[in-house]
């Protein structure tokens, strides 16, 4: 094993991360869950960040411009999921299921 | 520290996959949970303590638990009992496992990735540590991005409770 911990570490981790995301977004069928590995990919994203901030050392401090687009990411990311959660449970109201392979009125 | 970053790179990612495997859907937000305390530790060793706390806080507290009230407020039965259908598992394995290969490929052979961390100065005093730098950047070089942002979640308040009006026309 390798004792020095090298950009490559991070980022195939993030990559994977975004892999599972990935997956979930792809095969789950509930609504809800289908959110949750959103988060999971912008997750993955705010790590490679974090990453790449730490590893561009300048004057002996890391590029901190990366953490402030983190920021940002977060904010935007706790947004997203107030509105997404509110749609999803209006469209639970009228529609009674969160599944995606029911709310199909748009296919006809 | 490697010893670290392997543990918590374990959690991070068995979390996400719990996500993705479990039938419940509280067992997924509570694997969700997981995943984002092992990302955060990660944020931590990476010297970045303003946005592993924030990590802790913003996702593990205020979004996981806003997902749990959802998935009991909806009472969502444990679906899914039956198979996954074959063509759609069959093309999602397929997408997947592709994609991370490109992924790991691009990674390894690029000459970028090799990079030991470096060393980075100690905080000493009170105008050293990132929490302080963070901030004098968020209000000085991104003053503007910082108010649309506060536009940004205004608009997202009044947008979720028009949304959440009983009658939606």
């Amino acid at each position: 094993m390798d004792s020095a911990l090298t950009l490559d570490h991070f980022l195939i981790l993030s990559g994977l991360l975004f892999v599972i995301g990935l997956a979930g977004v792809l095969v789950r069928r509930n609504l809800i869950i289908i959110f949750m590995c959103l988060e999971l990919m912008l997750s993955a994203a705010n790590l490679t960040l974090v990453a790449f901030s730490r590893f561009n050392v300048q004057e002996g401090q890391p590029n901190y411009e990366g953490h402030v687009l983190l920021f940002f990411i977060i904010t935007v990311a706790a947004a997203e999921v107030a509105v997404g959660l509110a749609i999803i449970v209006a469209l639970f109201r009228s529609r009674e299921t969160t599944d995606v392979g029911k709310l199909n009125t748009m296919r006809n | 520290m490697t010893f670290f970053f392997f543990i918590f790179a374990a959690m991070t990612l068995i979390g996400g996959i719990g996500v993705v495997v479990n039938r419940n859907p509280v067992s997924s937000a509570f694997s969700m949970i997981i995943s984002f305390l092992g990302l955060a530790a990660l944020f931590i060793q990476l010297d970045a303590y303003l946005v592993g706390i924030l990590q802790i806080l913003v996702y593990a507290g205020a979004i996981m638990v806003l997902f749990l009230f959802i998935i009991m407020l909806l009472d969502i039965p444990k679906a899914e009992n039956k198979r996954f259908p074959v063509f759609t598992l069959g093309t999602s394995i397929v997408v997947v496992v592709s994609f991370a290969t490109l992924i790991v490929t691009v990674i390894t052979r690029s000459e970028v990735g090799s990079a030991k961390l470096p060393p980075i100065d100690p905080v000493k005093g009170t105008g050293n540590s990132d929490v302080h730098r963070i901030g004098e950047l968020l209000f000085s070089t991104y003053w503007f991005p910082i108010q649309v942002v506060a536009v940004l979640l205004l608009v997202s308040t009044v947008g979720v409770v028009v949304l959440s009006k009983r009658e939606l026309k």
